[in-house]
């Protein structure tokens, strides 16, 4: 069967005024038709490149190697025709902020329209009849159809970005932390809403956050980022509650879950930044902040290791495994 | 992560349930009026008491008046009706009243990018409000001392190293230390912290936190955290508040708000936790704005108790429909309080 969506040895390196920028330095994912990934990591590692990658919406200039299949077609091969069929047919993406994504001088149904005008799937007629059955959809009643962006909360903004990429009926939806700026309920809410709708649609979910507790409750398998790559993978439960990473642990850890006496008055977390990505630690990246480092890993990279279905990239890894979560100071 | 030192945790949480609070809000109410000529109630009649040596969250989704609660209780808005103290004295608003307030109770801002200065080095920062309030003690002498003493509280040691950095140099974690070291450098006795961690990077959310719990187990500073985040709450408060559309609707210690949420606001925001067992109680629609706020139970429209006919049951529907209700004990435990008709009527039968 043809993966939804096929990532093989993906890099990027920006162009910056600083010299070259290696953002994601060999990733490779695969996802099936209805499967949902949460893709994990803080601000820097190169969780949001992934995601332009795929529709190739790169600044020019950057230098991208590896291969990226959206229902089997290499997307970075495509001639730019072919790549306008892609984007919001084959793939979309919903953006973190809805107020900076969306036209401020458009009523909203015209803009969830667009795509299906662009992609000639709808007549101009019809194609508003469509966006309003879409609003209705994701929760939006159909007089909301001629307001302006300014006019929507944001929460409902959410909800016509979603609309938008659900227009073209595309397989491969990326939500690039399209919950992050909402109030809990808020977020509650549309988290169902795409649950809902992936189950519905057999859609190929990637979800983006710094939220891991998020991911893990809403996708079934989980990737971490760190520096440009994919430090472990596993199935969501897996990951959340036994992290083989020291980086996933760190990540859980500080998400607490309320209720567990463990974390009552004890937060934790990780002393220093995430590194610059023209400056990284040599060795294994993780090495300056990493709680249980060896001596080596200052010296010697480490690749993903373990079984197919769940894998780190950490030395301590293959010994014991998995290794059961010790709460600290217990 | 970081063991307790001087007087331990739980001394001060007892110390904090038997003194008296050192900062009150009575019948607190803030309006503002908006363009449309409407009133918004953005406080609406809070009650709070922060207790010596306590750390309280005052949690809820935005727009619920947690800010605008905060910035009443530093002296930066006056409330239209209501009184704020300060180890029980009303606070005045004259400018000199005002001064010594914000001198005792520090504010501690939410952006460490945008609240620090590019151009100053962390000494400047830091010294900044000692200038203000001029705090002189002769040409370095003094003030570098409490800089650099207000600096190695923070975590930022040894200070020295730090005096002549600029923010940019900085790891985010770090610049949060400086801003915090600004408002430890006056020696106040309660330090008010706007979402502390909301825009840090996950890993470094964690350090942050430890601090404000290790500052009040050392030197039982007192700390109001506004927060969104409930996980906060569970991290390092002692006591919550949850506001919703300008009320405190249930107030008491974490581990029974938290745990055994009385309120149907609290006990939906609680459930939608990712990690929360059960199934989420996912609230329809968006709280209304602070112009138009219900009559009756300010949650009724939106409350899945009354909606599922849990109000119906005990013959309260009505009241939740029609009477508005201050928050009371909770006859269930201690110093739990809920405005809820139904959850409170239920307890009083038992």
């Amino acid at each position: 069967m043809t993966a939804a969506l096929e990532i093989d040895e993906l890099a990027v390196t920006y162009r910056g005024s600083r010299g070259e920028i290696p953002a994601v330095r060999g990733v490779s994912l695969r996802l099936d038709a209805g499967e949902t990934l949460g893709l994990a990591g803080e601000s820097g590692c190169g969780k949001s490149t992934v995601a332009a990658a795929v529709l190739r919406l790169l600044p020019p200039g950057t230098h991208v190697s590896g291969r990226i299949l959206v229902g089997g077609d290499d997307v970075l091969a495509m001639a730019p025709a072919a790549l306008r069929a892609v984007r919001w047919a084959g793939a979309s993406i919903v953006f973190q902020g809805a107020m900076h994504a969306l036209n401020p001088v458009h009523r909203v149904a015209r803009q969830i329209a667009e795509p299906l005008l662009v992609h000639g799937t709808a007549a101009k007629g019809d194609a508003e009849r469509r966006a309003i059955e879409l609003m209705e959809q994701v929760g939006l009643p159909a007089w909301r159809a001629r307001s302006y962006p300014h006019q929507l909360s944001g929460g409902q903004r959410q909800r016509v970005m979603i609309a938008m990429a659900l227009a073209c009926s595309p397989q491969v939806i990326i939500a690039d932390e399209a919950t992050t700026a909402l109030d809990v309920m808020i977020q509650a809410q549309v988290l169902t809403l795409i649950k809902r709708l992936v189950a519905e649609r057999g859609i190929a979910l990637v979800m983006i956050s710094h939220d891991l507790s998020v991911l893990a409750a809403t996708c079934s398998r989980l990737a971490v980022m760190y520096a440009g790559r994919i430090v472990e993978h596993g199935p969501s439960g897996d990951v959340f509650a036994t992290p083989q990473h020291p980086y996933t642990k760190a990540l859980s850890d500080a998400f607490p879950t309320v209720g567990d006496p463990a974390e009552r008055r004890n937060p934790r977390g990780l002393a220093g930044d995430p590194p610059d990505p023209t400056a990284l630690p040599g060795g294994c990246p993780f090495h300056p902040r990493c709680p249980v480092a060896l001596e080596s890993c200052a010296t010697s990279p480490v690749e993903l290791r373990g079984g197919d279905d769940r894998q780190a990239a950490c030395v301590l890894v293959e010994p014991v495994r998995p290794r059961p979560r010790q709460p600290e100071g217990a | 992560m970081l063991a307790p030192s001087g007087l331990g945790r739980s001394a001060w949480r007892e110390a904090a349930t038997v003194t008296s609070p050192i900062l009150q809000a009575e019948g607190v109410h803030v309006r503002f009026p908006t363009p449309g000529g409407r009133v918004a109630r953005a406080v609406d009649g809070v009650d709070v008491d922060l207790g010596t040596g306590e750390i309280l969250a005052i949690a809820g989704e935005s727009g619920c008046g947690k800010t605008t609660l905060a910035r009443t209780l530093l002296g930066l808005e006056r409330p239209s009706a209501g009184v704020v103290r300060f180890r029980g004295e009303a606070l005045g608003y004259s400018t000199r009243a005002l001064k010594a307030h914000r001198r005792a109770v520090q504010l501690v801002l939410q952006d460490p990018s945008g609240a620090l200065n590019p151009r100053h080095t962390v000494y400047d920062a830091v010294a900044e409000g000692l200038r203000i309030h001029g705090i002189h003690g002769g040409s370095g002498g003094d003030e570098r001392q409490r800089v650099a003493t207000a600096l190695a509280r923070a975590g930022l040691r040894p200070p020295e190293r730090f005096f002549l950095t600029y923010p940019h140099e900085l790891s985010g974690g770090q610049r949060q230390r400086v801003v915090i070291a600004g408002a430890l450098v006056l020696e106040p006795q309660v330090i008010v912290a706007d979402e502390p961690v909301a825009s840090l990077d996950a890993s470094v959310r964690g350090e942050i936190l430890a601090l404000l719990l290790q500052l009040r187990d050392e030197l039982g500073l007192a700390a109001i955290v506004v927060t969104h985040d409930l996980g906060l709450a569970w991290n390092i408060a002692d006591r919550i508040a949850v506001m919703y559309l300008g009320r405190v609707v249930e107030d008491g210690p974490v581990d029974n708000v938290l745990v055994a949420p009385h309120h149907p606001y609290t006990q939906a925001l609680v459930s939608v936790l990712p990690s929360s067992p059960g199934a989420p109680i996912v609230l329809s629609g968006e709280p209304p704005d602070a112009t138009q706020i219900p009559g009756g139970c300010r949650f009724h429209p939106r409350c899945h108790v009354l909606a599922g006919g849990g109000a119906d049951a005990v013959g309260l529907a009505q009241r939740c429909r029609h009477d508005d209700l201050l928050i009371v004990r909770h006859a269930g435990g201690g110093s739990h309080e809920v405005a809820c008709h139904v959850a409170n009527a239920v307890t009083a039968e038992r």
